[in-house]
């Protein structure tokens, strides 16, 4: 624990710490811009220079580490030329197109140069220019404002886990790319647009569509997977210009996934704004008062267990709730939130992410039972690479083959794997018997096949078996892929007694038991099993769901909605209205509210206070947001033979996974650029 | 930078093969990508004196490294080319301590000699000729590097000479060019003679 001064303030850092670490702790601003604290140090920048007793020139303080007794300077006539000196040479051969680059506003360069530059240049020749590289459908690039951070490349190397990125020729001469101008093949490519400290990468869709400083900030949780990333809702008018992360360690550290960032054009398309009804097979424009009361219509005289209802995978807990209250009304059991089919039920052990997201961190060994991290949940995968560069960290794999960030050893391909394991033969099975903090996650695919419940079952056997669970730790994990999930289970949207699953209704609808089927934003399931049902969807895009439909009644995307959703650990998060639905379409609850009123079994809630208090009473530890209920370890799954198909991931499409991805036309584009591009790579590529 | 794809298929001979092999079990097992400098080497010796894109490839594959991590390094230092170039490439230093020593005059005597300016081949395409940054080989300036020889200590005559000799097809005699041993004394030692 060396002690140092920075400017005669006395500091004492951990061991291994930085002269700029340091300088942060005795809250001295240090400006930097290759420095990253999640990437390795790279050192090139020289714009954190510093004065050290005793150095004669400034010294580095991101690269030089805390020593005892040293005195550092990070103001004074020294140190401040030698920064100006540093900024006029790295804007030698930057532009000055400020005014019409997106980076405006917001850019390291622009704020650095201000408070620590030179007033003018001294530089009269001509600037280097540079050819702009080709970075795929999400990242525009302008490689002339490029200043040789490296940030992008590290950011690849190290948390994406792609080595594409590198910088060829030297001097004067170098030039970050991609390898021979290729989009980049990552999920978390984006996030290289945030760490640019200048205006080389930038955002291509919201490429001069908005400056920084018209825009309004909502904060809000992301719904394209389990993760519950924290976003920031980027909005002008009534309309979503971007999507950024916000900071929460413990779920998504300071990154997104580029479906999470760039899925907002599809808010805009295929939306339904408007009520419709199908009147002799067509469906028809019409009120909402006419929409309301074609549902009541069909529903008087329907007995309660001949209606079912599926929540969607993106429906917040407040909706949920709603439609939980309303079939509790109708006197339906058949509810379901697991469009699906996964086998999951209480205890709650059963269904969570246990380790919880920065758990992984501290486990040794990791086992993935037909779970394809990367792309049903792409920032835990950020996360087990994480672990892995830690070091002294093993990775089995069951089924699900594919490119991880990481390496892993295959194991097998099928439940069967699960028996050899527990039979002890394997080599990974003394790994784990070895690991100190092993853990296990279930991948959705593995628990949603007709024989889910057993092969949970036998996961958790593993898990009591291989000693991961214990004091203080948990390793069982499932990893969900939809929004929705985990949130809907705690809320218990599953069948009543006497009730059916997904299945089951399906089931009902062909034998016609099953005559009114209520869709909350559940386009998973295929229509024409659909067909002979009268279908009420509630949701906000034209997809599967609508297609069903006999009344539509228009509801809000994820950023329309003051809402809340439980990530995949159990933690409710809540995210903030950015922007109004389109049209005459409502908040799902409003409508779930009104249509309880209109089939005349009014619920007994008019405002979101009153739901939320409502949902707080049921479940307390859903209201208390950011907060992780642990689950008591508990028998779960059921027992019985497994059957021998491999394991599959039920994401084979990582860009179009729900309605406002299959809405948008930059997934689209990445679908075409990317996934084409990595089938057409197959034996051309070394 | 540019490179070009030239050939869509490379590989090394089975001589070059082995000495590759023998180059990676230099390095720690799982440290195979340390031999890329020396590879990369033996695939441009291979292909006449450049790199086309697939060689570069095939050097990643046969390291398991990134592409991308390859191109960084044949990109980086000036002594492989990644674009087409004649087989004999001839290389001046012109850094300062050449330049001081007369490498101008060396420069305009190859160009004549060769009929061609820096940075072009010959005619014939059997000759590069080009500016290099300093050699490490100052005590011997002015200097030049053909092929895997230095010629050192060059004056306009003894340049042409080498030069003329390499077009006629023979091969002139590396090393200091004015009768020098090394970097010693022309004359014989003139410091340290108890020793």
């Amino acid at each position: 624990m060396p002690k140092l001064t920075i400017d005669d303030i006395e500091v004492e850092v951990p061991a291994g710490a930085t002269v700029l670490q340091a300088c942060e702790a005795a809250g001295r601003e240090i400006p930097v811009f290759c420095y990253h604290p999640r990437l390795n140090i790279a050192g090139n920048c020289r714009m954190c220079l510093v004065d050290i007793e005793k150095s004669p020139k400034p010294v580095a303080s991101c690269a030089m580490p805390a020593a005892e007794g040293m005195a550092v300077r990070t103001r004074g006539e020294h140190v401040e030329r030698a920064q100006r000196g540093v900024l006029e040479l790295l804007l030698i051969n930057h532009p000055l197109d400020c005014p019409i680059c997106d980076q405006g506003g917001e850019c390291d360069l622009q704020d650095l140069t201000l408070f620590y530059g030179p007033d003018s240049s001294r530089f009269a020749e001509n600037k280097r220019p540079v050819t702009d590289k080709y970075m795929g459908p999400l990242i525009s690039t302008h490689m002339t404002r490029c200043i040789h951070c490296t940030r992008c490349i590290r950011f690849a190397n190290e948390v994406a886990g792609v080595e594409e990125l590198g910088a060829t020729g030297r001097g004067e001469h170098m030039e970050i790319t991609t390898w021979v101008e290729r989009a980049v093949t990552s999920e978390l490519s984006g996030n290289m647009i945030d760490l640019c400290p200048v205006g080389a990468l930038n955002s291509k869709p919201y490429e001069y569509t908005a400056r920084t400083w018209e825009l309004r900030h909502y904060e809000s949780v992301d719904v394209m997977d389990a993760v519950g990333s924290n976003i920031r809702v980027d909005v002008r008018g009534n309309e979503v210009m971007r999507i950024l992360p916000r900071l929460h360690e413990d779920v998504n550290e300071e990154w997104i996934s580029d479906k999470t960032r760039f899925v907002y054009d599809g808010l805009t398309r295929r939306r339904l704004d408007r009520p419709w009804v199908k009147r002799d097979g067509k469906l028809e424009v019409a009120s909402w008062s006419d929409a309301l009361a074609a549902v009541a219509s069909r529903l008087d005289g329907t007995a309660g267990d001949r209606v079912a209802a599926v929540a969607g995978d993106q429906a917040c807990l407040e909706s949920m709730a709603a439609l939980k209250d309303l079939m509790a009304a109708l006197g339906s059991p058949h509810i379901d939130c697991r469009q699906d089919g996964a086998k999951l039920e209480r205890p709650r052990a059963g269904w969570l992410f246990n380790t919880t997201i920065a758990g992984i961190e501290r486990a040794d060994a990791l086992l993935l039972i037909g779970a394809f991290p990367r792309h049903e949940a792409a920032l835990v995968n950020a996360r087990i690479r994480k672990r892995h560069r830690m070091g002294g960290f093993a990775v089995g794999r069951i089924g699900c083959p594919g490119e991880l960030t990481y390496p892993t050893t295959d194991l097998g391909a099928g439940p069967q794997t699960l028996t050899d394991l527990l039979a002890g033969g394997h080599s990974f099975a003394e790994l784990l018997d070895r690991a100190e903090r092993p853990m296990l996650i279930v991948g959705s695919g593995a628990v949603a096949r007709p024989d889910g419940a057993q092969v949970l079952a036998q996961a958790r056997t593993v898990a009591e078996r291989f000693g991961m669970i214990k004091d203080g730790w948990n390793g069982f994990n499932v990893l969900h892929k939809a929004a929705s999930r985990v949130g809907g289970l705690e809320l218990g949207l599953v069948p009543a007694p006497g009730g059916r699953d997904v299945r089951g209704m399906l089931d009902g609808v062909e034998d016609g038991s099953i005559e009114v089927v209520f869709l909350l934003g559940a386009d998973e399931l295929d229509p024409r099993a659909l067909e002979r049902a009268f279908v009420v969807y509630i949701g906000s895009h034209g997809d599967a769901g609508a297609r069903a439909a006999d009344v539509i009644l228009p509801g809000s995307a994820y950023t329309e909605r003051h809402g809340t959703w439980v990530n995949l650990e159990g933690r409710p998060q809540a995210g903030l209205r950015a922007t109004f639905p389109p049209g005459e379409a409502k908040e799902d609850w409003r409508i779930v509210r009104a249509l309880s009123e209109a089939l005349g079994r009014k619920l007994p809630y008019d405002t979101l206070e009153q739901l939320r208090r409502r949902i707080a009473d049921e479940v307390p530890h859903l209201a208390r947001l950011d907060r992780i209920e642990p689950a008591d370890w508990q028998p779960f799954g059921a027992p019985g033979d497994t059957g021998s198909e491999p394991f599959t991931s039920p994401v084979d499409d990582f860009y179009r996974t729900c309605p406002i991805s299959r809405a948008s036309e930059v997934m689209a584009a990445c679908v075409e650029e990317i996934v084409g591009e990595r089938i057409g790579a197959t034996g051309t590529d070394g | 930078m540019t490179i070009s794809p030239d050939v869509e298929t490379f590989a090394f001979t089975p001589d070059n093969e082995a000495e590759a092999r023998a180059h990676i079990a230099k390095y720690p097992a799982g440290r195979q990508a340390s031999a890329v400098l020396p590879l990369l080497d033996l695939a441009q010796a291979q292909h006449g004196g450049w790199l086309p894109r697939a060689a570069l490839d095939y050097v990643a594959a046969f390291l398991e490294m990134p592409q991308i991590r390859v191109y960084e390094v044949a990109t980086f230092y000036d002594m492989f080319n990644t674009e087409p170039t004649a087989p004999c490439q001839v290389r001046i230093c012109t850094t300062t301590p050449c330049w001081l020593c007369g490498s101008e005059a060396i420069v305009a005597a190859v160009e004549s000699a060769l009929g061609c300016k820096v940075g072009e081949n010959t005619a014939d395409g059997r000759f590069y000729l080009r500016e290099f940054e300093c050699l490490g080989a100052c005590a011997n300036a002015p200097m030049m590097w053909i092929d895997d020889d230095f010629y050192e200590d060059l004056t306009p005559e003894t340049a042409t000479a080498v030069v003329e000799a390499l077009k006629r097809g023979e091969q002139p005699k590396p090393g200091p060019q004015n009768g020098r041993n090394g970097a010693m004394p022309i004359g014989g030692k003139t410091s340290l003679l108890e020793f």
